[in-house]
């Protein structure tokens, strides 16, 4: 009668571990990134060809650097939230704007309206490749200290925004 | 039907040439593009998780790509190459999984369970030797009513066969 019990107790097992394979995404890989300094990076902005823009810039400050391109559907639909983080100036928005052609970007934050203070040109991707991105957008929240606090990969989410963003900054803000 | 069948055919035969045109190599130098292949061929493409970077033609995989041919050209060595990588991507990014505390499980695990398969095959096969063992002997007394048993059933038999 006992012994009975050991396949079913295996196949409990079995199904619990299925079950959290269930839940987990897998295309969201856990970035090295994480908690090293933000890659340097020296860039043309998107709006002025002639003017650079680095990371080291904006040492002191909390800031979120949000990877974006015209051609992505994605961005699209987290856009609307960027735009109005942007409008209640909770943080400094900064766009990359990847793999991407200049007009082409440009014509997408007409359209759509433009929450980056700046957005800095990666045409060839290579430092989307120094930040580890393969699946925009994502999002980098990046400390006082140009340290990388936090990765959102795919679209962020009203719930994102709320339970995790928002008191992030906020405790990076007070530190 | 038949005119189906031949373009079925011919589209059949046409794949292999399609797919052997996806591959470009984008450098002139066949010892160069060797390396680069071998080296991708460890790399795994982020987009396309099951491929690696050599046989995906993801975006990224194609830009990855090109990130190895440099460093190759540049003159660094393979392990530089995935160092590069694992500070990007982590250690996701390679295909074959490192031996370390973190993946004994991966590597060891099967040989795990190979292991406790054959602990139980033991087991239950002495288990059903000791049962066999136990259930062959008769005692004195059950052999006696065994034997009476078969000597009914001769006789049984050998009336049948005198009554016809």
């Amino acid at each position: 009668m006992k012994r009975s019990f050991i396949p079913l107790a295996i196949f409990a097992v079995l199904v619990v571990f299925l079950w959290i394979g269930l839940t987990l995404n897998p295309r969201e890989i856990p970035s090295p990134l994480l908690n090293k300094p933000a890659p340097a990076f020296k860039l043309t902005q998107l709006h002025e060809p002639s003017k650079m823009i680095a990371p080291e810039h904006l040492r002191g400050k909390v800031w979120l650097l949000n990877v974006w391109a015209s051609w992505c559907v994605t961005c699209l639909q987290e856009h609307p939230l960027l735009v109005e983080m942007a409008r209640q100036n909770i943080v400094p928005i900064y766009g990359l704007n990847y793999k991407d052609q200049r007009e082409a970007g440009m014509a997408w934050l007409r359209q759509h309206g433009n929450p980056y203070i700046l957005s800095a040109h990666d045409l060839d991707g290579r430092v989307g490749i120094d930040y580890g991105v393969y699946g925009v957008p994502e999002t980098f929240v990046i400390d006082k200290t140009g340290i990388i606090r936090h990765k959102v990969i795919g679209a962020i989410t009203p719930e994102i925004v709320e339970k995790t963003l928002l008191p992030l900054i906020k405790e990076l803000n007070n530190g | 039907m038949a005119k189906n069948l031949f373009l079925a055919t011919l589209l059949m035969l046409l794949f292999p040439l399609a797919h052997a045109g996806e591959a470009i190599p984008t450098s002139d130098d066949p010892v160069l593009e060797k390396r680069v292949l071998e080296v991708s061929e460890n790399l795994r493409c982020l987009v396309c998780q099951n491929q690696t970077i050599a046989d995906s033609n993801a975006e990224l995989a194609v830009d990855l790509r090109n990130q190895v041919r440099e460093k190759l050209k540049a003159g660094q060595s393979e392990d530089e190459i995935m160092k590069y990588m694992v500070a990007r991507y982590g250690d996701f990014v390679l295909f074959n999984p490192q031996v370390k505390s973190s993946t004994w499980l991966l590597w060891f695990g099967p040989l795990l369970m190979l292991a406790g398969g054959g602990w139980i095959l033991i087991i239950s096969l002495r288990n059903r030797r000791k049962l066999q063992q136990q259930t062959s002997v008769l005692s004195a007394e059950e052999h006696v009513q065994a034997a009476s048993l078969l000597a009914e059933k001769n006789d049984g038999q050998k009336n049948i066969k005198d009554a016809s």
